[in-house]
């Protein structure tokens, strides 16, 4: 691998840009697509060169999110589909978000605690842990969660938990999340009704949020949160 | 940020450090690896490992050619599985089959 890939492929991933990275599996040789700007990528070539065939096979395969090798032109190559990593953002920078954080994280995501008490989000409560102090409605806005992002609100407090739900419903995220009992949920769909959140966008919400595991203690529940995420993001989630 | 892009950051640290540094990345998988297709493990010359291209079995078997890639600046596609011998030997005894590619991080593109 060439250093200057390298670190293209990390600027890319930084840049959340999706990239497919070709190698040929006989000497080494390599491609970032698409980019034709970048002096790493093929030539222009015909659609029928191999590269051009090449080209074309990596597009496709980066838009199905698929990694592998294929043959092009009698020749193996290997394929690696580079989408953005994903993302959790969570609303409230309580006890839960203490161990609900580093655990998204270890599960390889890029995690934003958002909450404008910084008594809450103080830096020695999330250590290494992005902190953002701007209102949940603001900060998702800025931070523009896509389809590979999870959303998770846990302050109970409505003032920051509801205009940071109706933000996520707005959005693609894969997985939003609200904390609170089946009481505090009825209250809140009452709530976001009235703001004129259709009952379709509402099911989206996860609530109570977390798998059942019995959870009882705050670590306990950030595990049945993570546990949610992590079923959602691999298409195996169970609505209750 | 994935674990993939997490063994090249790291990869990249140790190049920037000075060391020889090999990338070993799954190519295909078969039956009941544990790793996916694009799962990636460096090593230097030193003797440094980070990630994983198996549940554990076969990193040694990695390690030794890489330090053959990082000596000759040659890649190597290595093949495991239950039909190989060498994969009883290094332990890959799970049922799944894998190739790894393994390949020298280099500051020049290629000749």
């Amino acid at each position: 691998m060439r250093l200057d890939h390298l670190t293209a492929l990390h600027a890319a991933a930084a840049a959340r840009r999706p990239v497919a990275y070709a190698t040929r599996l006989t000497d080494g040789a390599a491609y970032i697509l698409p980019d034709l700007a970048a002096p790493n990528s093929p030539p222009d070539s015909p659609p029928d060169s191999p590269l051009g065939l090449l080209a074309t096979e990596a597009a496709a395969m980066l838009a199905a999110g698929r990694t592998g090798v294929v043959t092009i032109a009698d020749e193996p190559w290997f394929i690696e589909s580079r989408t953005p990593s994903p993302r959790a953002f969570i609303i409230g920078a309580v006890h839960i978000a203490q161990t609900l954080a580093p655990l998204a994280v270890s599960m390889g995501f890029d995690v934003v605690v958002i909450d404008p008490r910084r008594t809450f989000a103080a830096p020695d409560r999330f250590p290494g842990i992005a902190l953002r102090t701007d209102w949940p409605d603001e900060a998702l806005d800025a931070l523009n969660p896509d389809r590979a992002t999870a959303i998770i609100t846990l302050t109970h407090d409505p003032k920051l938990d509801d205009p940071g739900l109706i933000r996520a419903l707005a959005s693609d995220a894969f997985y939003i999340g609200a904390l609170g009992s089946r009481k505090t949920h009825a209250a809140r769909l009452e709530r976001l009704t009235a703001s004129g959140i259709s009952t379709a966008a509402q099911a989206r919400i996860c609530a109570p949020v977390g798998l059942d595991i019995g959870a009882v203690t705050a670590p306990e529940i950030a595990l049945s949160i993570i546990g949610q995420i992590v079923a959602a993001r691999r298409g195996k989630l169970a609505k209750s | 940020m994935n674990d993939s892009e997490d063994i090249l950051s790291i990869a990249l640290d140790w190049h920037k450090a000075g060391e020889q540094v090999a990338i070993a990345t799954v190519t295909s998988t078969w039956g009941s690896s544990p790793r996916r297709p694009g799962s990636r493990m460096a090593i230097t010359a030193s003797g440094r490992m980070a990630g994983s291209v198996s549940g554990g079995c076969i990193e040694g078997a990695v390690a030794e050619a890489a330090g053959r890639s990082i000596a000759t600046g040659l890649p190597q596609l290595l093949d495991f599985g239950v039909t190989d011998e060498r994969a009883w030997e290094v332990g890959l005894a799970c049922g799944g089959k894998i190739s790894v590619f393994v390949e020298k991080l280099v500051a020049d593109a290629p000749a």
